[in-house]
């Protein structure tokens, strides 16, 4: 019989071991996976389009890169809330709304050149996902109104308001009617760190926020209070820490962070506020998260690794005419065994011999 | 048959560390047998072993005379041997009856089993109706239930696992009648206990084991408690004494404190009232489950009271929360250790940061010294003699004593003005008992003063100067111990005297 037996102390070994066990097991499936289906396709040729061909391409680079920004700033967001036990599911509405607003700053002040311009479109981005998040945390507090609803809910609001305002007071008037905005103008767009891709600085300020978002977690008490909220709520009063200021708090971050990463999407890969802005990167940013153990650094490399799986399961869909699916296949494969493999380091496998039970 | 059981150099190992090693023990037919040891000294294991739940590495039993190696309970229960666990196995909302139906191995439909249940219950003494739904019972009618079950199989052995635990002094006393007079019927008892008092009054054998080794096989009447209680933890206990009690002025106090439970099965809280005084220990004794938890909800401050109902050195302090309360050195113990005075999943140096004060070189303004933290937590471990491998050890992993020590620790080294404490050796063995007792005394005469909840009747009488009664959310006034104190505390308890 096999049992798992707690360990005294996590394993040191197994906190870097488990994720490459992870990616092993992955592949390993993904091999009997591909051998079942394909019939006339190399497993190895579709592999290579898959996992390598992404990571010696300099233009597949850049896109890799430029989808693991939001990823990485929704995520960090996120991490914080499911760190305290608060379920903010609606990361995609907060995006939105945050795109929205945001956006609406920089139409306002269309072809007016500023260096505090995109500093006040991020703010008010900011403030649009924080409100956006907040009303789930004010219903929460005052009316213990499920958060994981509110959220989930609100991002279908979202969708339909960004879609309304596209229709309506943001829609292009020279566009032909198209339901887009402006393309924003210059000195409303993020600076490309890259010249000739779409990389722009957008990387670096969710790299930075990585750093400060693991200092605050580690050196500060509200990233203790967080962590005790989540995992003990009655030791958490025990310490006097109020938990319906951290339900605010986590909710707030959350959604402040996810506003601004929907901005970063529409002034910078995008260009202008398309009906395209949600492309599920809310949601998706709750397995980066997961993936990393809501560690903020390693949420840096989950997001590399799912970006990963989007273009090179695009390549897959364009090469080989394999369905879109395969994405979500390897996105669900991987959090799947990361989860699993992360048991081994609180516990360790034994082998034991059975007892006879008779009854 | 000179023995019911003889038990010959049993050894059971996990891993390298011997539970049991070469331990022999007779249980004489028809005697009362404590077995005792402290948490880890094998006791456990042992029993285990008897009941056929864990086979040893070597040695033999013999029952009856004759060879026995049970493979299972199962076999265990067919030669005659029962066992009434700490934790019952009962089912809430079933009746009495049919609780103890489905623990049978085997079940004749025709027996007739109420009129069985009362032919045992007027035997022995065990009052309880079988039509009655066991979620409606106290703890001491579960445990007869549990007892009444194990007698439809008709042992020749019973095993008690810590069976006074949850008893009030009322119900230990039936309790003993009942073991005497199912000993005087020929069922051996093997009475597991660290309570000795209990041991010297109805066990004539005892056998004292210590990690893992016996020590002696004995008469525990030939021994005081002082003696049986060296010879379980293997060195010399302290006495305990308060070497000066001088109370000062009064420095805490409840006034008409009322609470309605949110929770279908809490306590409501009536009018509870009670004033300490510098330097002295007052008690609040009582059977769970009477209010202790939801009036230390109040005490913490995890739950808000009137602003005026709790008063401590002259300030209102009902409306502060916990971390507002320590700011004016008032300390907390509470009950639960994992989960409530500590998080399970990290380690003692964070969940030293639980109680702390508002500034100190733990933190400043928010941002955490992990230096210090860990330097103060490892003077913790050193001063309450905590057994752990470092500071960063997870409190899941220590044993109950050990973390009970660190979390009395934790708030001692605060040097509280006051320190409230619910059930402060719950689960704990004895020589950590008597650490944490000296600690509390030394700590009342420095001249701080403490408030202790707890369930251990001992405990209270042998801490405390004042003491009250806590019954279905009403505090009694402080009992007067002058005359017949203990008959007093113990009609409070059950609630039948009201003051």
């Amino acid at each position: 019989m096999i049992r798992l037996i707690p360990r005294a102390q996590p394993s040191k070994a197994m906190i870097f071991l488990s994720p490459l066990l992870a990616l092993t097991l992955t592949a390993v499936t993904a091999f009997f996976i591909f051998a079942f289906i394909l019939t006339d396709i190399k497993v190895s040729s579709v592999f290579y389009t898959l996992f390598v061909e992404p990571l010696i391409d300099t233009y597949y680079i850049s896109e890799l890169l430029v989808k693991a920004a939001p990823l990485i700033m929704i995520a960090l967001g996120l991490s914080i809330g499911f760190r305290a036990g608060v379920w903010n599911i609606g990361a995609e509405g907060q995006y939105v709304i945050g795109g929205i607003t945001g956006g609406a700053v920089g139409l306002y002040f269309y072809n007016v050149e500023g260096f505090w311009l995109i500093p006040l479109m991020s703010l008010a981005a900011i403030l649009g996902g924080m409100f956006y998040a907040g009303i789930a945390a004010f219903l929460k507090n005052k009316y213990q109104v499920n958060e994981i609803l509110v959220t989930l809910m609100l991002t279908y609001v979202a969708v339909l308001f960004l879609s309304a305002m596209l229709q309506g007071p943001m829609r292009n008037p020279s566009g032909f009617n198209f339901p887009e905005s402006r393309p924003f103008h210059d000195g409303a767009l993020l600076p490309i760190i890259w010249q000739g891709t779409r990389l722009n600085v957008g990387l670096i300020i969710a790299v930075i926020l990585s750093f400060v978002t693991w200092l605050g977690i580690k050196k500060h008490l509200s990233g203790l209070q967080i962590k005790i909220t989540g995992s003990a709520p009655r030791a958490a009063k025990f310490a006097g820490f109020d938990d319906k200021k951290t339900i605010w708090f986590a909710l707030l971050i959350s959604g402040g962070v996810a506003g601004l990463a929907g901005l970063f999407e529409v002034i910078g890969p995008a260009g202008q506020i398309t009906p395209g802005l949600p492309q599920f990167y809310g949601f998706t940013a709750i397995i980066v998260a997961f993936m990393s153990r809501l560690h903020p650094i390693a949420i840096i490399f989950s997001a590399l690794l799912i970006a990963l799986t989007y273009i090179g399961g695009e390549n897959v869909q364009i090469y080989f005419n394999l369905p879109s699916s395969i994405t979500n296949i390897f996105q669900g494969m991987l959090l799947f065994y990361f989860l699993a493999c992360d048991v081994l380091i609180q516990y360790k496998i034994v082998f034991i011999k059975t007892i006879r039970q008779k009854l | 048959m000179k023995y019911q059981l003889e038990i010959q150099n049993i050894t059971k190992s996990y891993g390298n560390l011997k539970a049991n090693d070469e331990i022999s023990l007779n249980i004489k037919p028809a005697s009362i047998h404590a077995l005792l040891g402290e948490n880890g000294a094998g006791k456990s294991t042992l029993v285990k072993v008897i009941y056929g739940s864990l086979q040893p590495d070597s040695g033999q039993m013999q029952w009856c005379g004759e060879g026995y190696s049970p493979k299972s309970p199962f076999d265990a229960r067919e030669q005659g041997i029962a066992m009434v666990f700490q934790h019952f196995s009962l089912f809430d909302s079933l009746t009495v009856a049919e609780n103890i139906i489905l623990g049978l191995d085997d079940i004749s439909l025709d027996t007739d089993f109420t009129e069985q249940i009362t032919k045992y219950s007027k035997q022995y003494g065990l009052d309880i109706n079988p039509q009655q739904v066991v979620g409606d019972l106290s703890v001491g009618a579960r445990q007869r239930v549990e007892i009444i079950r194990c007698l439809m199989q008709n042992p020749k052995l019973l095993i008690m696992d810590e069976p006074t635990s949850v008893l009030t002094p009322q119900e230990v006393t039936d309790l003993f009648i009942t073991l005497r007079k199912l000993a005087e019927d020929g069922c051996a008892i093997l009475y597991i206990s660290h309570k000795l008092e209990e041991v010297r009054q109805i066990c004539t054998q005892a056998t004292i084991l210590r990690g893992g080794k016996l020590v002696q096989n004995c008469n525990p009447q030939d021994y005081n408690k002082q003696e049986l209680a060296e010879m379980m933890i293997g060195k010399k206990l302290i006495q305990l004494a308060r070497s000066n009690i001088t109370t000062g002025q009064d420095i805490f106090s409840i006034n008409n404190l009322g609470r309605k439970s949110e929770d279908i099965f809490g306590v409501d809280l009536h009018d509870i009232s009670l004033t300490i005084k510098k330097g002295s220990i007052v008690g609040i004794a009582g059977v769970a489950g009477n209010g202790q938890d939801e009036l230390m909800e109040l005490l913490i401050g995890e739950v808000e009271a009137p602003a005026e109902s709790l008063v401590f050195k002259d300030e209102d302090i009902g409306r502060l929360n916990s971390h507002q309360r320590r700011q004016l050195s008032m300390f907390f113990i509470p009950e639960e250790r994992l989960g409530h005075g500590a998080v399970p999943d990290m380690g003692l140096h964070e969940n030293m940061l639980l109680s702390r004060p508002q500034q100190s070189e733990m933190t400043n303004y928010g941002v955490i010294n992990w230096q210090n933290v860990e330097k103060l937590t490892q003077q913790v471990i050193d001063d309450f003699k905590v057994q752990t491998q470092s500071s960063k050890m997870l409190a899941k992993s220590l044993s109950g004593g050990n973390l009970q020590k660190f979390m009395v620790g934790r708030e001692l080294i605060q040097n509280p003005e006051l320190l409230i404490v619910s059930q402060p050796t719950w689960g704990v063995d004895a020589g950590s008992e008597n650490n944490i007792h000296q600690s509390l005394i030394a700590l009342a005469d420095q001249g701080s003063a403490i408030l202790i909840i707890s369930q251990d009747l001992d405990e209270i009488l042998t801490l405390c100067e004042q003491i009250h009664v806590l019954s279905e959310g009403s505090l009694s006034a402080a009992v007067d111990m002058k005359d017949n104190g203990l008959a007093k505390i113990s009609n409070l308890m059950v609630g039948s005297e009201k003051q």
